[in-house]
């Protein structure tokens, strides 16, 4: 799947069908901090994501 | 797809809210989020019905979901947005901003502060060799208590949300600064020439405002302003976030428990703490000294050549806004 990650923008492909939070336990993202958009639809914890998606990881954090 | 249903309605969820132990559609999210800020507003006393509100706005997700609720629950609520010149970033910030004021006919005012003052942010932390949001928090605390003022407003709505206040409130806690946590309340009346300020996202979370805006369509400005990144603030953000991983509920109840328990003991302290107050000789507004800290500032920094922001960068930050430049023209 094409992961699009923020601040900086980046993208990065991951190969292979897995849920939102083994996704970010994998990357070492924190579950509080974090959303994952799938086609402008939020996708929940135990959403399954496939290897032919588009999703974006949106940080939720913001230090101003 | 995914199998967890909403709490609520039993419909699919798109959320996880593991502090409420359940999971919510998009409509339930939306009616859980209004509801905590109908009872921030109901039990602090925030807003009346027919208030004048206005908004202070940045044109990032908590100051536009703030204004979109406001709105959503019948408010009177205008916006205020004040250009601090901290290039690209302002720039975008601006556009959103801009953008959802339009897309829904609301009120919006604009200050730039070069265009009206004569400075911008990055050029008076330059100037001053101080960290930019010194600079930065004077300068859109000043302007929003003004406008209220000057445009007849009862009360300024900042987006506030629980993480910052419990960020803010670990901060304090960290140092026991008496005096700061005596005055972190959620709401601050209105005195001695100054507005009426309250904080409605008290007892929301970072990401469910983000969530929020994603559900309705908001186009927020998502990208950090550079002069935050690798701040203490974040920090401590992501302490406490590590903490809530591992026991779900912690910043609600390390934040909302404080207000409820330990503001009321104190109370009394913050009283005793307001000095002398008399009218700044420029301005007007109130101050300890002659002239208040903004128009000193605007003395000292005004007129001067604009810096580039990369020039008041340190460390993480620099190198963090350097990466991202390269990104985006690459
Ligand atoms: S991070 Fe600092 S400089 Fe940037 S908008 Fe916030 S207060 Fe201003
Ligand atoms: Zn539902
Ligand atoms: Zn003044």
């Amino acid at each position: 799947m094409l992961v699009r990650l923020r601040q900086p923008k980046r993208e990065v492909t991951i190969d292979g069908a897995r849920t939102v939070n083994q996704l970010l336990d994998e990357l070492d993202m924190n579950r509080e901090s974090f959303l994952v958009i799938r086609n402008g639809t939020l996708v929940p914890g135990d959403g399954r994501l496939d290897d032919d998606d588009t999703i974006e990881i949106r940080p939720v954090v913001s230090g101003g | 797809m995914s199998g967890s249903k909403c709490r609520v309605c039993k419909e699919p969820a798109i959320i996880d809210l593991p502090r409420h132990n359940a999971n919510f559609c998009a409509e339930h999210l939306l009616q859980l989020c209004r509801r905590q800020v109908e009872k921030a507003i109901k039990d602090h006393d925030m807003l009346a019905p027919d208030d004048r509100v206005l908004v202070a706005v940045s044109g990032g997700k908590d100051s536009l979901a703030v204004w979109d609720i406001l709105v959503d629950l019948g408010y009177h609520a205008d916006g205020l947005y004040v250009g601090l010149g901290i290039g690209e970033y302002s720039d975008t910030s601006y556009e959103h901003t801009q953008a959802f004021a339009a897309e829904r006919g609301l009120s919006l005012q604009v200050i730039d502060l070069r265009a009206e003052y004569g400075y911008d942010v990055p050029t008076a932390a330059k100037v001053t060799r101080r960290v930019p949001c010194s600079a930065c928090g004077l300068s859109k605390r000043h302007l929003f208590d003004r406008a209220a003022l000057d445009g007849g407003y009862d009360v300024v709505v900042t987006g506030h949300n629980l993480d910052d206040e419990a960020a803010v409130l670990f901060g304090n806690t960290l140092r026991w600064d008496v005096e700061y946590l005596s005055r972190q309340y959620p709401v601050l009346p209105a005195r001695h020439g100054f507005p009426k300020k309250v904080k409605p996202l008290m007892r929301l979370t970072e990401r469910e405002m983000a969530a929020w805006c994603i559900v309705r369509g908001i186009d927020y400005q998502v990208e950090e302003c550079p002069m935050a990144i690798g701040n203490k603030h974040l920090a401590y953000k992501d302490a406490l976030n590590a903490i809530e991983r591992q026991s779900p509920g912690s910043k609600a109840s390390f934040y909302l428990e404080f207000v409820d328990k330990m503001a009321p003991i104190l109370a009394d302290r913050s009283q005793a703490a307001t000095g002398d107050l008399h009218r700044c000789a420029i301005c007007g507004s109130p101050t300890t000294g002659d002239e208040c800290a903004f128009c000193r500032l605007r003395e000292r920094v005004g007129g001067h050549d604009p810096v580039p922001v990369e020039l008041v960068l340190h460390g993480k930050a620099r190198r963090a806004y350097l990466a991202g430049r390269q990104g985006a023209e690459g």
